[in-house]
């Protein structure tokens, strides 16, 4: 009950409010939106789709600052490596 | 695949691997549980233990809501199933689970009328396409999923279906939680929350696990950087004495989860005063059943259900695995006469299982492999 | 209260079998290590274990490709009609006739629906029969051609396949010289079921089959994997979604023989179809007792197959593919094999996907592209989709 995968909005369908197109890597499906009824997704946002139902919008600025935290620690990891192949002790 | 890619890089899982390892205090032991099914498939798909220190040991909870479901139950959405004129549509997690005389499967190969489906919406299109038949919905999973099964039935309602229905086995993770914290030959450190399910209760429901049983919890995402990402959180905490509920899956989690969902929930269900729990046994408040209001839509009402207890059988020892105080293979029927083919318990009987995740994924002496994996033979 | 009978019956052949096998013997042994393994050994040693089908009936699982099949097949099929030339069970069967050393295959098409993206069940057939000729390292010659057509079946659609067929054996440069018709009453056989025989010449002196896989080679695979069982299960039209794949059906003598022209150290080809690559990696650990060890990094996918199949949560190692081949090399020779199959259009992504190795036997590792290990088992039955 935990498979969420994340798609992109395409387009509300004009006809069923509560329907959108979404795209997951090049492949479409119709899913329902009606439980982010009181915050509506727009073409291009990005949403978390389970079993046909989105259930949550994905905020771009938290995982654009999870990735920067996940990156620092790549980085000083890096700069950490590359100190200690630098470093002599003799 | 946005999203997803960049939280698999194998170079960032180095240096988190090196700093939660840089937190292990010498010659201490950590014992962390992880409560879903979705993050015991990633640590095992992606072979994520390869990078804990040995200190650290991953526990499997029951996370799982295929799993938890008694034989009985199965055997009840059987016995709706053959009826003659009812077409039983299911999840294909459940397809493969047997109850006491056989699964979805076995009974399907015999002609019962028992089709696969990928949302519960597509049930419906089913109920409206046969409507000389009855369509019976297997409602399973955690709030997770609850909240598509409740709008699929206030859909139905709005469009008078008369034909469709729901065999509600929705069930709810906090008392779950609340169980194992309670159980006396426990030892846990800390728990790496469950992802989706919190997108729906948000993250004050666990806030209980931190101030009354001093344990810090990780929301968690499900790519190997989350639940690494997460142990890290947690390793930080327990190294600083602290013990507070933290949220690392920010992007998808709210911190009070989804109200239009929790709405929905409420109005098409309601709390069992009680529920079996294969290998938990009874816990109280623990599971969904479909609201008086929706009587027409609640198959247990519009049917004769069983209602039969298969018991557990006495080798089967899910519930020490479910508590982390076994690790699958120290179960003594492990692989032997229980494996993914004929699961005995319910550990083994869904892939997201910890038994059947190990055996499917895990099943190796990590020694000897980290040797076959530095090998470059034919090489120049 | 009740039990389940079936796990009673689990128990009982369990303890029959490891009477020996005591509790007090496993806790004498006090390093942690030391006992994971006792375990993995007793149930290594419990897999082995002669097959025997459990069920009463056939299910979808046991013409999945996976261990069901596998299992169906040795205990049932292998059982019975027990000879030299069946036991390797191989795509194709080689015999001697007379002077000449001929392959010969069978398989049935009962694919639904008939047409897809990317072809139709009669091109299937051809190139499927094909391909079974081809790993087994014959030159294609004659097919057999029978159909089993449900009343009602329009004509229309029946000779838009014999079309499809037409094209694709002169593709394959081979030729249909006999078949069948049977028509059974509606509701059977799904508009038409399509059952081939091929012969092809075993014109090469160059002994092929997984059992010769050997530490140190290299696994290759020529192209992306998953496209066909992908774009089937899309076109069946019951998940809603769409995505640009399409079958990867096509006839692979061509590229075969210039892999074999260049390369004479070929162990062995199979093609990817049912249980898909996954399955391949199984059979050549299993047959020749041997290790395998496969990188995620390096299998291709299409990223709209991985899209399709992260949303229904199906591994593309296990999804069937129509025109692809997994061929097992001796390891000094792998960066020939790719530049062979690299120069024919089919063979275009071919990518070295792994090695056989000295580990534990009959298991398949795959190192993830996050760094960690797991194995890759046999599937129990179809990939179905996961919600979870």
């Amino acid at each position: 009950m935990c498979l969420g995968i994340p798609g992109e909005v395409i387009e509300l369908l004009p006809d069923q409010p509560d329907l959108a197109r979404v795209d997951v890597s090049g492949v479409r499906r119709v899913i329902n939106i009606g439980l982010l009824a009181d915050d509506l997704p727009a073409p291009g946002e990005w949403v978390l789709i389970h079993v046909g139902f989105a259930l949550s919008k994905i905020d771009e600025a938290e995982a654009a600052a999870a990735l920067q935290f996940l990156e620092g620690i790549g980085q000083a990891y890096a700069d950490e490596l590359e100190a200690l192949a630098d470093s002599r002790i003799e | 695949m946005k999203f997803v890619d960049e939280f698999r890089d194998a170079d960032t899982a180095h240096a988190l691997s090196a700093k939660i390892a840089a937190l292990c205090a010498p010659g201490r032991q950590y014992k962390l549980m992880e409560v879903c099914g979705g993050h015991t498939h990633t640590i095992y798909k992606h072979g994520l233990e390869d990078y804990l220190p040995e200190s650290i040991t991953l526990v499997h909870g029951p996370g799982c809501p295929v799993c938890v479901i008694p034989m009985g139950r199965v055997d009840d959405a059987m016995a709706l199933a053959s009826e003659p004129d009812v077409i039983l549509t299911s999840f294909g997690d459940m397809m493969r689970v047997p109850g006491s005389k056989g699964s979805f499967f076995d009974a399907k190969a015999a002609g019962t009328d028992i089709r696969m489906v990928y949302s519960p919406l597509d049930s419906l299109k089913i109920a409206r396409n046969n409507p000389d038949k009855r369509v019976v919905f297997m409602a399973i999973g955690f709030e997770t999923t609850a909240p598509s099964t409740a709008m699929t039935i206030m859909r139905a309602a709005a469009e008078g279906l008369g034909n469709f229905s729901v065999f509600c086995n929705h069930v709810t993770i906090i008392p779950a939680i609340k169980a194992i914290l309670d159980s006396p030959d426990l030892r846990l450190d800390g728990f790496i929350g469950p992802g989706h399910v919190s997108t729906v209760i948000g993250c004050r429901p666990y806030e209980f696990i931190a101030r009354e049983y001093g344990k810090p919890v990780v929301t968690a995402g499900f790519e190997p950087l989350d639940i690494l990402q997460s142990i890290y959180m947690l390793m930080l905490q327990l190294s600083e004495g602290r013990s507070e509920v933290e949220n690392q899956y920010s992007r998808v989690v709210p911190w009070d989860g989804n109200p239009t969902a929790l709405k929905v929930i409420g109005e098409t269900m309601e709390l069992r005063p009680y529920f079996e729990w294969r290998g938990l046994g009874f816990i109280s408040h623990s599971a969904l059943s479909v609201r008086e209001k929706y009587a027409q839509f609640d198959a247990e009402l519009l049917f004769d259900v069983p209602g039969v207890r298969v018991a557990d059988p006495k080798a089967c020892q899910c519930g020490e695995v479910l508590k982390g105080v076994l690790k699958p293979w120290e179960c003594k029927v492990f692989g032997t006469a229980c494996t993914p083919e004929t699961p005995i318990g319910t550990c083994m009987v869904s892939p997201e299982g910890a038994c059947a995740a190990y055996y499917n994924f895990g099943r190796m002496n990590r020694h000897r492999v980290k040797e076959a994996v530095t090998i470059e033979v034919g090489r120049p | 209260m009740t039990e389940a009978g079936w796990v009673e019956q689990a128990l009982r052949e369990h303890d029959e079998h490891h009477a020996h096998d005591t509790a007090a013997g496993r806790d004498q042994v006090a390093d942690r290590e030391q006992r994971e393994q006792q375990v993995l050994d007793r149930i290594d040693r419990a897999r082995r274990r002669r097959p025997r089908v459990r069920e009463e009936r056939i299910t979808m699982s046991h013409g999945a490709g996976g261990k069901a099949t596998a299992t169906l097949i040795e205990a049932v099929f292998l059982d019975a009609f027990r000879n030299p030339q069946l036991e390797p069970l191989e795509d194709a069967a080689s015999l001697t006739v007379g002077s000449a050393r001929v392959a010969l295959t069978t398989d049935s098409y009962v694919v639904s629906p008939l047409f897809f993206p990317g072809g139709d069940i009669g091109e299937l057939a051809i190139n499927g029969t094909v391909n079974d000729l081809a790993v087994s390292g014959a030159t294609p010659l004659y097919l057999s051609a029978g159909f089993i057509l449900e009343e009602g079946f329009p004509v229309a659609d029946l000779t838009r396949i014999a079309e499809s067929m037409r094209a694709a054996a002169a593709a394959a440069g081979i030729q249909v010289v006999t078949g069948d018709t049977k028509v059974v009453q509606r509701g059977n056989a799904d508009g038409c079921y399509i059952n081939t025989a091929g012969v092809g010449l075993l014109d090469r002196d160059v002994p092929l089959g997984v059992a010769h896989a050997q530490p140190g080679d290299a696994i290759i695979v020529s192209g992306p994997i998953g496209d066909h069982g992908i774009t089937i299960m899309l076109a069946r039209g019951e998940l809603d979604i769409e995505a640009d794949v399409q079958s990867d059906t096509a006839p692979l003598n061509g590229m075969v023989a210039g892999l074999l022209d260049a390369v004479p150290g070929v162990r062995a080809m199979r093609d990817a179809t049912r249980g898909g690559v996954a399955t391949i990696l199984n059979e050549i650990a299993k047959s020749a007792d041997v290790g395998v060890l496969v990188n995620e990094d390096d299998i291709p996918v299409r990223p709209e197959v991985r899209g399709a199949a992260e949303l229904l949560g199906i591994d593309p190692m296990y999804v069937a593919c129509e025109g692809r081949l997994v061929a097992v090399v001796a390891g000094d020779q792998a960066d020939q094999a790719l530049a062979a199959l690299r120069t024919h259009p089919l063979g275009a992504q071919a990518s070295l996907i792994g090695h056989v190795t000295d580990g534990p036997p009959g298991i398949v590792h795959l190192k993830t592209a996050f760094g960690g290990t797991r194995i890759v088992d046999l599937l129990v039955g179809d990939p179905l989709p996961r919600i979870c």
